[in-house]
């Protein structure tokens, strides 16, 4: 052998060409992310003078100083989101645990039905209108806080995650044995599924915490009330306004249009808004990245 | 006389046996009781909403005493150019998706597999995981940051090499590639998770054997481990088949910041009911394109299921 590369690896120069253009490619996610935290420091005079770019002629930081001094709405913003996350997460994930639970039982004559219940909301479903309809003339939840938690309060694919956790980690044998000794479901449920499946209950919490973090859809559609807009919708809003002046230049003329573009932060404020409302996920996931790879492992196992 | 009699002890025996089933399981009825309320409430009622794309709805009426109009509302939706746009535009895009994302995410999976440094690779993956953690608000403006007329970098770079400024957004052809473009981004390190795991549960016995033998790494990846993988791979390439008549409403809405002038080429499924309810204020309408999206996406899903059921049982969804 010519090679006699015992170790079953790749050649260094393969290596080192492979590994290259995995460094282009991480530098293709990693520029763009810069290129906005780099705006957010421009001063407005550079940007005026060299535009959007990765070597502004003046840093300032005045934009995070704007933000924290005058930035009332966006300090609510941040409180909306905290609290959709959390309550969300909080008041879900028992009932979703619960459901997984009854699903993952052995032997329960209403099982299936149960999990066609379930199922049949990931094939079919009734649609933006008729959801949009229920929601606001029916429930009346239109600008209201719980619009946030209780449309989304069950996720079919993160309850399909569940039950699988317990599946995979809690053997049959021990339910059965559970029961015998006279414990009732509910017992099992809080005294031995629980503890055992922490790992699962994490994995599916993240989940949920990433998806309310990030979700700008609800409140771009439920909501109008400025104290109940939560930090993403703000962002859509904001670009949204930006650019229907800019696409109206007649409008950016009038005293409406400028008195509505000074209304609005300027660029560096809002890259300083994507920075504060990204870095919180962006920093803390590394370390739970392990979760998110089990789960979706799982996930992709049996859907 | 004898057969009242087993008539009644059957009758016994089976209410007997609801008595017994209640006994031993209304613990396990009681705690799917919430996540069965929610469902009714959010997803089943809003089935029952679908009425109203055979309705012309008159608020003041109220949506069930509305009058009933048949088929009006599809024909309407039918005989504009619109269905026909929107229908292609969600089936195209999601095709290139599909197959771009997926070459893509296994490619990465290999690649990532065999670097030496076991330690960039993680960072690598954790690295190319960042973006599915933006969401579409943040990730349209970071697209704004390049493209912006006034400020964009794309301009002023093209101003720095004197060239003259262009307005991406009325700018039609630069779209299609550019979302493709886009979703490959946010997506693909994600989908790289799932082949990575699986590539590494593949026993080294069988590289160790084909090593022996003298296969090359190249040919290793191309006799092994593509073919471990192809079944995993052909499933999800049904599966996500199957969702081809859903758009990403967050790619197309936010990313496009919503521009009229690039509705031809932008404009799926998602966004045009999404309009019909908050500009168009035209909810028959909506609620039709949202019945005939639901209904084709069920019976591909079904037939992609049946198709996977087919070649692994135990991939199924149902």
């Amino acid at each position: 052998m010519k090679h006699s590369n015992l170790q079953n690896r790749i050649r260094p120069g393969w290596n080192a060409l492979i590994t290259l253009l995995l460094l282009a490619g991480a530098m293709l996610i990693i520029l763009p992310l810069l290129l906005v935290v780099i705006i957010s420091f421009s001063s407005a005079d550079s940007i005026a003078y060299v535009g959007y770019s990765f070597f502004p002629s003046e840093f300032t930081t005045v934009a995070y100083s704007s933000l924290f001094k005058t930035g009332r709405q966006v300090l609510n913003s941040y409180l909306v989101t905290i609290a959709h996350t959390a309550i969300g997460t909080l008041v879900s994930m028992p009932v979703m645990a619960m459901y997984a639970f009854v699903l993952a039982q052995p032997n329960f004559p209403a099982k299936k039905f149960y999990t066609f219940f379930l199922f049949f909301t990931m094939l079919f479903s009734g649609g933006l209108v008729p959801t949009y309809m229920v929601n606001t003339n029916l429930l009346h939840l239109y600008d209201s806080f719980w619009i946030f938690i209780f449309p989304s309060m069950v996720s079919a694919f993160n309850v399909i995650i569940l039950r699988t956790f317990i599946k995979t980690t809690i053997p049959d044998s021990l339910f059965e044995a559970a029961k015998i000794d006279g414990a009732s479901d509910f017992v099992v449920f809080t005294r031995i599924v629980l503890p055992l499946f922490k790992a699962g209950l994490a994995t599916v919490a993240l989940f949920s915490v990433v998806a309310r973090w990030n979700d700008w859809f609800t409140g771009m559609l439920y909501i109008e009330n400025p104290k109940l807009v939560p930090l993403q919708t703000m962002l859509t809003s904001i670009q949204q306004n930006l650019d229907f002046i800019k696409r109206n230049a007649e409008l950016a003329n009038t005293q409406e249009g400028q008195d509505l573009l000074k209304s609005l932060p300027s660029d560096s404020a809002r890259m300083a808004i994507v920075v504060i409302s990204t870095a919180p996920i962006l920093l803390a996931y590394p370390f739970f990245q392990r979760y998110f790879v089990r789960g979706l492992t799982i996930g992709s196992v049996k859907g | 006389m004898e057969n009242t009699n087993r008539l009644c002890r059957q009758r016994v025996g089976r209410l007997t046996g609801i008595q017994r089933h209640i006994r031993k399981y209304w613990m396990l009825h009681l705690m799917a009781m919430p996540v069965v309320c929610c469902l009714l409430i959010f997803n089943y009622l809003p089935m029952l909403g679908l009425v109203v794309a055979f309705k012309q709805v008159d608020f003041s009426l109220g949506i069930f005493r509305s009058p009933w109009v048949g088929f009006r509302n599809f024909e309407f939706l039918f005989t504009t150019e619109d269905a026909w746009v929107i229908t292609r535009n969600t089936i195209l895009y999601n095709l290139v998706f599909i197959v771009l994302n997926m070459f893509l995410a296994v490619s990465l999976a290999l690649l990532l597999n065999e670097i030496y440094s076991r330690l960039l690779a993680k960072a690598l993956q954790t690295v190319f995981m960042m973006p599915h953690f933006l969401s579409m608000a943040v990730v349209a403006i970071i697209v704004f940051a390049f493209l912006s007329p006034s400020n964009g970098l794309i301009n002023e770079v093209r101003a720095s090499m004197g060239l003259d400024a262009v307005n991406w957004y009325m700018f039609r052809s630069v779209w299609p590639p550019l979302l493709v473009f886009v979703n490959a981004w946010k997506h693909i390190g994600y989908s790289a998770v799932v082949y990575t795991a699986a590539i590494t549960g593949i026993s080294s016995e069988y590289y160790e054997a084909a090593m022996l033998d003298g296969a090359t790494k190249g040919q290793q990846a191309w006799y092994i481990t593509i073919p471990y993988l192809k079944p995993m791979i052909s499933i999800m390439l049904i599966m996500s088949l199957g969702n081809i008549f859903r758009g990403d409403f967050g790619l197309f809405y936010n990313v496009t910041q919503n521009n009229g002038m690039l509705y031809p080429v932008t404009d799926v499924i998602d966004t045009y009911i999404y309009r019909a309810l908050t500009t168009l204020n035209n909810t028959g309408m909506g609620t039709a394109a949202g019945l005939y999206q639901s209904l084709i996406g069920f019976i591909l899903v079904m037939i992609a299921n049946r198709i996977v059921t087919k070649i692994n049982p135990d991939s199924a969804l149902f």
